[in-house]
């Protein structure tokens, strides 16, 4: 039986229907590998063909390139559960949890999606009014922020989730350290109080939490459809479509939960983003009543995002282009940024972001401005 | 059919066009230039070397000049990964050596199926010499001589040790000679055929020498590594194969590996069987002939 498909299906027609690759031609390996490789899942590819039972039926010219990034995630995932250990000691020690985000709580937590997926950066949640403590007591043990001029310190600090990006300087691990999930000046505003409440314990870990499982998917799903990139985007949608099925399956409530969460929290509209993408991208089983709801928050612009979202969140190759799509990633970067900030302030601060690269060719790397 | 089959017009054409696909080891490569330094190249380096079937590449290179001024004013070239350019533009004279540079990268940086130290491998007899050392101490030249005079080029930069049995695994390709090495060469095997010089390279002034044919035609035979040398060139001094402690070789082995802190647990125990299987030297030398009467005494 040939299985036909178009090639910017392809990581889809594997994750709805894995059981499809024994259909596929060298051809169709060859795309799939480059687009894996470009979005960063070989890895996670190798676990969840692995998971379904099917790896053998891999021809192996193609399976060497799924077990190569496989081979990296067990140290990987002991490297990433080390130093989250020890950034929970530090953190102890002024009575402070640790709640880990994205791609390093799927890692203590053990979850699924966690297998195969490699990320570049450790991500925390803080109170807000305890973050300079937190700041002081990770710079005693090596945290420190890397070269960053005074104006984009200010930026951080006044209008950002974060603080600047932190290094610890023996081992070069980063770390982000946030005190929200959207910026100060973003146009929603979710209650980091709340996900912090929420936040559950991770087992065999004295300090370590991790995000409610709603407060988990809706965050993911902010941070795909909000920060305007989009490198990641069929990594992102992978693993919300894995959590969705992980935590449907174990608690009946998760759907009803999920709505009323995004309520409270203000992330109504990225939900509603996140649920409609997984189903037209991935074919998530999303129950349709739990769809129709969601679609009930948004209007009529459903037709519009949708030719920007469905080419921006396929792999950035070119197998998965059309002459539309750098438009389409265009526009979704432009919207990134009209979310994040009102124009009076993001139009001085790209204007002085844009003069302070001019100048930079011509300063001596140590001067200050 | 080889790459040879092309007359050198051709061989530009599908270069540039729908693009070159080899056989290289275990890897299939596609090519994707239009340059014609890279033309010249390949057909003086790469005309043993089968064509692979073109529905399939495990890795997709493309060397071209940037699609800006710098195409022309003092023009440059680029190394594209399937689309994506991991590294700044070079001056375009060294467009065949970035394309060696290139595949060098995409191998190290992606088959994590091996343990990959940066080490000439040759092999004799079914039994391998690993060879790791720093630029500068005449590891390609003496692999050069070597497999000149009857040793099989493995690889004169990529290590490949399997992690799944007990072999090293060849990947043949054309051998880098930087500076006085291209005139040593030269006339220590005259018949040995170079490629297009880059000069004013990071690494000095460069020439790639042909892999012999038989190295190229045996690619897919593997060795069991019996011998870890540390090859050093002193130009006063004679000829000294020198036992080495095995824990300062593992030492030196890891520092040389291009993926042993990702693999971390699987490349020390993979160390640990290589060192334990292998005997261990240091080994200066001050030429070639000597070096030659020394490698073919190894028992």
């Amino acid at each position: 039986m040939s299985f036909n498909h178009k090639n910017h299906q392809l990581i889809s027609a594997v994750i709805q229907n894995p059981a499809s690759t024994a259909g596929f031609s060298k051809a169709d390996w060859d795309i799939l590998i480059r687009q894996a490789r470009r979005a960063n899942i070989l890895g996670m590819l190798f676990y969840f063909l692995r998971e379904k039972k099917i790896k053998q039926a891999v021809p192996a010219f193609a399976f060497r390139h799924f077990q190569a990034q496989a081979n990296l995630d067990e140290n990987y995932r002991d490297a990433v559960k080390l130093e989250c250990q020890r950034v929970s000691d530090i953190l102890a020690s002024i009575n402070t949890p640790l709640v880990v985000l994205k791609g390093a709580a799927y890692v203590v937590a053990d979850l699924p999606v966690s297998h195969g997926r490699l990320f570049s950066d450790i991500d925390i949640l803080v109170p807000k009014s305890g973050i300079a403590e937190v700041e002081q007591i990770l710079k005693l043990h090596g945290w420190l922020a890397g070269q960053i001029d005074a104006y984009d310190d200010k930026y951080y600090r006044q209008w950002m989730h974060e603080i600047p990006p932190l290094h610890q300087i023996k081992r070069g691990t980063s770390m982000d350290v946030h005190h929200a999930i959207l910026p100060e000046t973003a146009v929603l505003k979710p209650d980091s109080a709340l996900l912090l409440q929420a936040a559950v314990p991770v087992s065999g870990y004295e300090n370590i939490h991790v995000l409610a499982p709603v407060d988990m998917v809706l965050h993911s799903m902010t941070h795909l459809f909000h920060e305007g990139e989009f490198d990641h985007g069929i990594r992102d949608l992978i693993d919300l479509d894995g959590l969705l099925k992980y935590y449907a399956e174990r608690d009946t409530d998760f759907w009803p939960c999920l709505l009323a969460r995004a309520k409270t929290l203000d992330l109504s509209v990225p939900l509603f983003y996140g649920l409609r993408y997984l189903k037209r991208l991935l074919n998530s089983p999303v129950p349709g009543h739990v769809m129709a709801e969601s679609e009930e928050i948004i209007g009529g612009r459903k037709k519009i995002m949708d030719i920007l979202f469905d080419r921006a969140l396929l792999p950035d190759h070119k197998s998965c282009d059309d002459w539309f799509t750098p438009v389409a990633r265009w526009c979704l970067y432009v919207r990134s940024h009209h979310l994040r900030m009102p124009a009076y302030l993001l139009i001085p601060h790209l204007l002085r972001k844009a003069y302070m690269k001019r100048v930079a060719k011509n300063r001596s790397p140590d001067d200050k401005i | 059919m080889r790459v040879s089959a092309f007359s050198k017009v051709e061989l530009a054409d599908c270069l540039k066009k729908q693009g070159l696909c080899i056989r290289v080891g275990s890897f299939s490569v596609k090519i994707h230039s239009s340059m014609s330094v890279v033309v010249d190249g390949i057909f003086a380096l790469y005309s043993d070397y089968a064509l692979a079937d073109d529905d399939y590449a495990d890795f997709h290179i493309e060397i071209n000049p940037p699609r800006n001024a710098r195409r022309w004013y003092r023009p440059q070239v680029d190394f594209y990964f399937d689309g994506y350019r991991p590294f700044k533009p070079l001056p375009q004279d060294q467009a065949f050596a970035l394309f060696e540079w290139s595949f060098n990268w995409c191998i190290a940086s992606n088959c994590h199926t091996h343990l990959i130290l940066h080490a000439a491998v040759i092999e004799k007899n079914g039994n391998a010499v690993i060879m790791p050392a720093p630029p500068g101490s005449g590891k390609s030249t003496l692999t050069a001589g070597l497999v000149s005079k009857g040793w099989r080029l493995f690889s004169d930069e990529l290590a490949m040790l399997s992690l799944d049995n007990e072999t090293v695994c060849a990947l043949p390709r054309p051998v880098s000679l930087k500076n006085d090495s291209i005139e040593i060469m030269g006339a220590y095997a005259p018949g040995s055929i170079l490629g297009p010089i880059a000069f004013d390279t990071s690494k000095g002034t460069v020439a790639h020498m042909k892999a012999p044919s038989e190295s190229v035609a045996r690619a897919l035979e593997p060795a069991i590594p019996r011998w870890v040398i540390f090859p050093k060139y002193q130009s006063n001094q004679q000829a000294v194969l020198a036992p080495m402690k095995q824990a300062q070789a593992f030492m030196h082995l890891a520092e040389n590996a291009f993926n042993y802190q990702v693999l971390r647990q699987a490349a020390f125990e993979k160390l640990g069987e290589v060192i334990d299987q292998c005997q261990v030297y240091q080994f200066t030398y001050n030429n070639l002939d000597d070096a030659l009467e020394i490698f073919d005494g190894l028992d």
